[in-house]
């Protein structure tokens, strides 16, 4: 139990649908009957296409949404107690899509104070956790610099540092990248991996591309507001019949074996990355 | 050509006056400002001027920063000495028609003149010197006091700053639909104004309901970075006193008597 950063249970939300006048006229559910267990210390990733309810489950990691039924504990606290709020949000910090939307100093390191400011953290401590901040995510070179000045990626990297300097858990990302090209991508992604492996943070990167989740310790895809999925990348992988089922794709490697299986080539399930797929491939030629 | 404007006009230095606490000049345009008013002889305004060119020589900002900000109050200048030249009673040098040009009224629009002119150059002089940020700052804590009568400072002083962070965006942003707009056939430039009015309506309009979405954004990510109002908030940069600033403070103690003692000469 102790292990477990992240807990919830049957966790159900429902979203009000209203009319044209405001007055309820029913709702929508978008999380019925989640129940994740996420290990301290690793690497989450949940997959889904837009409307499957994966954002709508970060917002409960960190409280800004509370469970209409069901319960959310994170680092043993739960998130719907209020007086409790404060600690959830310590340590389960949380990055958002638009890298823009999120930052609020005018100087680079201005902003990756704010969380610690706002937590009472005294001057020469925020002074040593914006350093180990900034160094974490590779951004120290720009510390004075204006966040309108930087690309896409720099700017998701800084927001990142923002919620490490808050010293937390577990960092849940979502979406990240959606707004960046494949030069930012890849270095938010680096960083990301960077905090897993060498600071221990545990990562929950919830996403729809692919490719983000193959080093990932646990994958859940996520359908219609239920877990449909869960298991390693590969278990979740070769079953890639279901997975185009829900209307997700799988990595082209992946796509690719599973094509020639298709037409009698006998590879094997759940090929991840090319150097396994030249491996397979090179032992079936032999 | 929206790039071009820049919010607050900082100009980069690092003179004496720029590493002031930003309270200290504020307070010091203050003072700076009302010595205008107390001053009522050529004394004073010579006591003024040396002291005004002693800050900008300190400052060392280039002059031409300094006078750009006169451009904005030309005609409210023009204005206002004319109606002082020509409506001061007394005795009358020159007539023409109503127009009555007095001694007093050359005697009064030249101190009004001079009066306004001062006026903005001290008040740029302390935008010119100080970021934005660490004005908003100043702000905060100068005026701390009026939080014991329910005025919200804090709250104001993040808006102030939330809105210098967001204001290149919404630039950048107002330029992205201007060009959509455009490509679609759009024409910002020719008509007349009321035209030109109306045509601005599809660029507001988004501009808008993006503002809104992102203001939305930002409130959701200040609240996941524990945002909880000014209460037990602490500062990476907290404002402190140095010594230099205790001896600002001594010079507008020693300015101030120097102006009113010169109305006595």
């Amino acid at each position: 139990m102790m292990s477990n950063i992240i807990r919830t249970k049957n966790l159900i939300h429902d979203y009000p649908k209203c009319d044209e006048d405001g007055n309820v006229i029913g709702s929508y559910r978008a999380l019925d009957d989640v129940n994740i267990e996420i290990e301290q210390g690793s690497f989450v990733a949940v997959l889904g296409h837009n409307g499957s309810g994966k954002s709508t489950f970060a917002k409960h990691l960190n409280a800004i949404l509370y469970p209409t039924e069901g319960c959310v504990w994170v680092n043993g606290y739960d998130t719907s107690a209020e007086e409790d709020v404060w600690n959830v949000r310590q340590s389960a910090g949380m990055v958002f899509q638009n890298p823009d939307n999120q930052i609020i100093g005018t100087v680079v390191e201005e902003d990756v104070a704010f969380g610690p400011e706002n937590m009472g953290v005294k001057t020469k401590e925020i002074w040593d956790r914006v350093n180990y901040a900034l160094n974490a995510v590779r951004m120290n070179a720009y510390r004075e610099h204006s966040p309108n000045k930087l690309s896409g990626g720099q700017k998701q990297r800084v927001a990142i540092a923002g919620v490490v300097a808050m010293r937390p858990k577990c960092i849940i990302l979502d979406e990240p990248t959606a707004m960046l090209d494949p030069v930012g991508r890849k270095e938010v992604i680096s960083t990301i991996k960077h905090l897993n492996k060498t600071e221990g943070i545990t990562v929950i990167l919830i996403t729809h591309y692919m490719d983000e989740v193959i080093d990932a310790d646990r994958v859940y895809v996520m359908n219609n507001a239920k877990v449909e999925m869960q298991g390693t990348p590969r278990e979740i992988f070769s079953n890639v019949e279901k997975l185009k089922e829900i209307g997700l794709d799988v990595p082209q490697v992946t796509e690719l074996a599973y094509e020639l299986r298709k037409r009698g080539i006998s590879m094997r399930d759940g090929i991840l990355t090319i150097d396994e797929f030249v491996e397979e491939y090179g032992r079936l030629v032999k | 050509m929206l790039k071009d404007i820049t919010i607050g006009q900082y100009y980069r230095e690092n003179s004496i006056i720029h590493r002031l606490d930003p309270r200290v000049k504020l307070f010091g345009t203050m003072v700076f400002l009302v010595s205008l008013f107390v001053a009522d002889n050529i004394f004073g305004y010579i006591i003024a001027t040396l002291a005004l060119l002693g800050v900008i020589k300190l400052s060392r900002v280039p002059f031409k920063f300094i006078v750009r900000g006169l451009k904005a109050i030309v005609i409210l200048l023009l204005i206002s000495v004319s109606f002082n030249l020509f409506t001061t009673p007394g005795t009358i040098i020159w007539k023409f028609g109503i127009l009555k040009l007095t001694y007093e009224g050359i005697y009064n629009a030249f101190f009004m003149a001079v009066r306004l002119i001062y006026l903005i150059i001290g008040s740029s002089l302390m935008t010119l010197t100080t970021t934005p940020n660490d004005l908003t700052d100043g702000l905060e804590k100068a005026l701390g006091f009026l939080n014991k009568i329910k005025i919200p400072v804090h709250e104001i002083a993040m808006m102030m700053s939330i809105a210098l962070r967001f204001i290149p965006i919404l630039m950048e942003e107002t330029d992205k639909i201007m060009k959509a707009q455009r490509a679609r056939g759009a024409d910002f430039e020719s008509g007349g104004v009321l035209r030109r009015a109306k045509s601005m309506v599809p660029i507001l309009v988004p501009l808008l309901i993006s503002a809104f979405r992102r203001a939305n954004d930002l409130a959701t990510a200040m609240d996941a970075r524990c945002y909880r109002g000014g209460e037990g908030r602490t500062k990476m940069k907290p404002l402190r006193y140095k010594k230099g600033d205790g001896i600002a403070y001594l010079v507008y103690v020693i300015y101030l008597g120097l102006i009113v003692g010169a109305n006595y000469l």
